[in-house]
């Protein structure tokens, strides 16, 4: 570890003109996973700008019926959102899965989005990691690999994006909104994480110094049914072995709308796009559940001790999508 | 408030609360790294980053041109050490990797930033060579040792037990496999060192400062004298603190070299590889039995690993001496040295991966009989201990299966069973406990002072059981007087010299001195007229030649767990739902904190059968857990309705007060009763531990597909 500066931004422009005048800076959020990363030396910014006590720590309901959700809203204040848990309930259930009540009471929304794979390699500077320092290897593709991706992953790369709320937003066609040198912009949640590829330095799809301000929850999925569920070691405070949200919309006895995304399986929140466009317009079975998500997993390549990620995802893809089929339907 | 203790003859058997609570709750008791003498300085060690080779050399310039940075200790520069037994201890002493994380160096720093800072600029350069982590049943490197851990005989054999198991009417063979497990209290490793020109004071975390005292004095050529070793409060131990440890070596030479005090906290990530593990078993299990379930040949073969360090052998098959009649039986050890981290002492080694064996083949074999498993164990009861063939001095097995059938609910449980419902399968599982009775020599001071109180003081080691709490009561029963009179001080080595806190015998150890000296001063007291003199009277023990004498009888704690689980179809996962055990276990001397000893031991039980594991890196040669995020410990949520009861039994062949030791048995077994519960849930059985989802859950679709030959 290097010193680094510290600086407290009080205003979305202060934080990125920070962030352009301190060469090797890093936003600093609740600080739950960057700090952990400093002290194991993955991490070693020039600069932290803190973002955290910035303006963006309100939940907004939008004209539109959409819902804004600042960056510096924490877990626990999203999940127990009245709004949040009445509209868009997976993203709620998707929050208290996560971490720990200590660790959700400090983590940020813009942080959570931005945490980095728990990948023992990637945690251990004593060992190759692609992630960490490009070009050094992957320990975990024929390591210990359990834990690791059965889908998009790369020769380069096996890791998984560890945050259960990122999934719930993809299912929930959620934006992300960001303030950088170009001004704002906003990004799909399913599109902001992306694969490893050839550059799994790169976790996400934002540029240098943007910031995250805010997610955005649209109008369309509000109200739907929406569901996550998270299967796991232990029954708290354990990633996702596999997790699955999803959003569904039946009408005249057939799915008008699904919105379906994993984790735990990928480098981003999976979203579903094969399976949701099989079940489009089918009657909502148990049978059309399972064959759509074989559609989708069928592009899945285990690893050599992962490979039970696959029925476990479809398990629970079915278990929740047959749950969020109303009763006079079902 | 009426007070709780007043309907109460005695202050032993009731529920006093813990002494040191209140400093506790609040933060004021103090732990090793807490004591910020004047000029202390901090240090961070590194590991080696191969699993096998030599240090070829350590480049310590950058590291030594950094801020604060006070000293960089390597293997060319530290001090030496003298000799003594423990080669984990060995530290910065020569230039050979035994395993990936071993000590290469340690920086001194004025903060611990600083140091880890330097640390992570101190570069080794390796003379790497092929390593062999991987434990399997058949390595070519496996031996029969002499002994197993404990000084136990690695084998020992009664009549032919394998031509009694060939013909057998019913049989048994499987192999059940535990993997690597690591102890990981709260409170990591840590040590502070002071010195005063020869005079050596450290405050260490430990389970027994007495070892301590003697080891540093060996290392580092001092007379016990002149150290003093503390261990006020310790924030958990369970084993991994049971022997001096690296950290309180590194702690002492480094104050020395800085010539101020010194304290090294191990971080957590380094414990996994320096503190030690429960060594992972394969156990081969062969049960023969009589139409009738009566053991007629019992077959008990483990292997296990240890270092290159170290010869060690957690003694696995040694609860099968104990625990059921059978006139034929084979019980053995084999050990294989690989390149690996020492495995060392946690929560009842030998038993705890033993009775998961036996105790899952006991299951087998009910099933295979189609007896009741409760019975099938009361059958097999035995009044005289099969390998020594001395009697039990006290053995409610029987009674404790009994009470916990009718407080579970035992007979109810193939109704629960079939009300599955949706994805979860329900099923209940029983198995029984066992543990030794341990008792160590040990000396104890009592002091009447002329105010009423008295002191009573003796190096027990308090690691969180409330064991100052325990000798306090029953220091006031053989004194005759209120527990609010006595004054109790344990934890530093200038008091009586006291055994550690292990093996379940702490408190038999410490009372029994304790008791004796009590005795000894109400004598004393009795004795005398007119007030006290101005500095009271005072009376010592030293329980040598009575508390190690010879017994004629075997000395064992029992119990018996009954575990209900539901099994998620969907996911894989397994979540108990209930888990009630009754122990007999002596007399019970501290309800309240008797009860919290046996819960603590169930629940690791619970984390050893569904969630705990550590993964030996095969490229790496280290453990891939190496945090509490990834080490899975019980959280709350997976720790249901727990209960613990107990039987009221009256030993006369124990100790003065007929107590037993409780600070393990509540592991044994545990395991074993959680696996049988999934098997009764799903149909399957499993022989690994932990029951993880990926391994319920391959398994449950492998018997869809197949539905015959999954059902064995």
């Amino acid at each position: 570890m290097k010193a680094f500066a510290y600086v407290r931004a009080g205003s979305v422009e202060e934080a990125t003109e920070a962030y352009a005048a301190h060469p090797g800076a890093k936003y600093l959020g609740g600080g739950t996973n960057l700090v952990d990363l400093m002290k194991l030396g993955v991490e070693q910014p020039g600069a932290l700008i803190d973002v955290g006590r910035l303006p963006l720590d309100a939940v907004e309901e939008l004209p539109d019926g959409s819902l804004r959700i600042g960056a510096t809203v924490r877990n626990s204040d999203v999940a127990a959102h009245p709004a949040v848990r009445d509209r868009w309930p997976a993203l709620s259930q998707a929050l208290l899965a996560g971490a720990s009540g200590q660790l959700r009471n400090a983590a940020t929304t813009g942080g959570n989005l931005l945490q980095r794979t728990r990948c023992p390699y990637f945690q251990d500077v004593t060992k190759p990691c692609n992630k960490r320092q490009p070009g050094s290897g992957c320990a975990a593709l024929e390591g210990v690999h359990r834990d690791h991706a059965v889908l998009g992953h790369s020769e380069t790369c096996v890791a998984t994006h560890p945050s259960d709320m990122a999934v719930a937003l993809a299912a929930l066609d959620a934006r992300v909104e960001l303030y950088g040198a170009d001004g704002t912009r906003s990004v799909p949640a399913a599109r902001f994480h992306r694969l490893p590829g050839d550059r799994p330095e790169r976790d996400t799809e934002i540029r240098p110094g943007e910031l995250v301000t805010g997610v955005v929850l649209p109008a369309a999925t509000a109200g739907l049914p929406s569901l996550y569920r998270k299967a796991r070691d232990r029954a708290s405070y354990a990633f996702a072995l596999a997790s699955v949200a999803a959003v569904l919309r039946v009408e005249d006895g057939v799915v008008r709308h699904a919105g379906i995304a994993f984790g735990g399986l990928a480098h981003r929140p999976w979203r579903a796009e094969r399976a949701e466009a099989a079940l489009l317009g089918a009657a909502p079975t148990e049978a059309a559940f399972g064959h759509a998500l074989d559609l989708e997993l069928a592009a899945a390549r285990p690893l050599r001790d992962n490979a039970f990620k696959v029925p476990l995802a479809r398990n629970v893809g079915v278990d929740v999508l047959t749950r969020l089929v109303p009763p006079t339907v079902a | 408030m009426a007070d709780p203790l007043a309907a109460h003859h005695t202050a032993t058997g009731a529920p006093a609360e813990r002494r040191e609570g209140r400093q506790k709750v609040t933060g004021t008791a103090r732990y090793a790294a807490e004591h910020p003498l004047p000029g202390r300085a901090h240090a961070w060690p590194v590991q080696a980053a191969v699993a096998r080779g030599r240090v070829r050399a350590v480049d310590t310039s950058d590291a030594l041109s950094m801020p604060g940075v006070l000293a960089v200790l390597t293997h060319e520069n530290a001090p030496r050490l003298g000799e003594q037994d423990d080669a984990t201890l060995a530290v910065l002493q020569d230039d050979r990797v035994p395993h990936r994380g071993w000590f290469v160096a340690l920086v001194v720093a004025e903060t611990l930033e600083q140091a880890r800072d330097a640390a992570a600029e101190v570069h080794v350069d390796y003379a790497a060579e092929d390593h062999d982590v991987l434990l399997t049943a058949d390595h070519p490197a496996a031996y029969v040792p002499e002994e197993a851990n404990g000084g136990n005989p690695a084998t020992r054999e009664r009549g032919t037990p394998d031509a009694d198991f060939a013909a057998a009417p019913v049989r048994i063979d499987a192999v059940y496999r535990v993997p690597p497990l690591h102890n990981h209290p709260m409170e990591p490793h840590t040590s502070t060192a002071h010195w005063d020109g020869d005079r050596l004071t450290v405050h260490t975390s430990s389970q027994g400062t007495t070892a301590v005292r003697r080891t540093l004095a060996a290392l580092f050529g001092l007379d016990e004298e002149r150290i003093t070793v503390t261990a006020e409060h310790v924030g958990g131990g369970f084993g991994s603190k049971g022997t001096p440890r690296p950290d309180v070596v590194l702690a002492t030479m480094a104050a020395r070299r800085a010539g101020r005090p010194v304290t090294v906290s191990l971080p957590r990530r380094q414990l996994a590889t320096v503190v030690g593990h429960r060594a992972p078993t394969v156990q081969r299990l062969r049960l023969g039995a009589d139409r009738d379930g009566r053991l007629t040949s019992l077959i008990h073969e483990v292997d296990t690993h240890t270092s290159r360090l170290k010869e060690f052998v957690e003694q696995a098959a040694v609860p099968s001496r104990v625990m059921y009649g059978s006139p034929h039986s084979r019980t053995l050890h084999r050990v294989t040295p690989l390149d690996v981290p020492s495995p060392s002492w946690m929560r009842a080694p030998g038993e705890a991966p033993g009775m998961y064996a036996l105790e899952s083949a006991m299951d087998e074999l009910a099933d295979a009989l189609g007896t009741d498993p409760v019975e099938l164990r009361i059958v097999n009861d035995t009044a005289h201990e099969p390998d020594s063939g001395k009697p039990f001095s006290s053995r409610h097995l029987a009674e404790c299966l009994r009470e916990g059938a009718r407080r579970f609910d035992w007979a109810g449980r193939a109704v629960r069973a079939r009300a599955s419902t949706g994805n979860l399968l329900v099923g209940s599982g029983v198995a029984s406990a066992t543990y030794p009775v341990m008792v160590s020599p040990s000396t104890a001071s009592a002091h009447a002072l002329p105010d009423g109180s008295f002191a009573v003081r003796i190096n027990a080691t308090d690691i969180g059981t409330g064991a100052r709490t325990v000798l306090a009561q029953v220091a006031a029963d053989a004194l005759g007087t209120p527990l609010d009179r006595v004054r109790i001080e344990v934890g530093n080595s200038d008091l009586p010299t006291a055994p550690l806190a292990g093996g379940s015998s702490g408190t038999a150890s410490w009372g029994w001195a304790v008791h004796e000296a009590c005795t000894r001063l109400t004598e004393r007291l009795a004795a005398h007229s007119g007030p006290l003199p101005a500095d009271g009277l005072d009376a010592r023990a030293d329980t040598t030649g009575t508390a190690d004498a010879d017994s004629p009888y075997a000395r064992h704690s029992f119990g018996a767990h009954f575990a209900e689980v539901a099994v998620d179809t969907v996911t894989g996962e397994v979540r108990v739902r209930r888990l009630l055990s009754v122990f007999a276990a002596g007399r019970i001397l501290n309800e309240r904190t008797a009860r919290s000893q046996f819960i603590g031991g169930m629940t690791m039980g619970l984390g050893m059968a569904l969630t705990e594991s550590s993964t030996v890196d095969a490229s790496f040669g280290d453990f891939a857990e190496r945090d509490l995020a990834s080490y899975h410990v019980p959280v709350h949520a997976d720790v249901p309705a727990i209960e613990a009861h107990w039987i009221d039994e009256h030993d006369p062949h124990l100790n003065p007060m007929g107590s037993k030791g409780i600070g393990e048995i509540g592991i044994v077994g545990t395991a074993a009763a959680i696996g049988n519960a999934v098997h009764h849930a799903t149909g399957v059985r499993f022989r690994e531990l932990p029951l993880t989802p990926d391994r319920i859950l391959t398994a449950l679709r492998e018997r869809r597909h197949a539905p015959h030959a999954a059902m064995t």
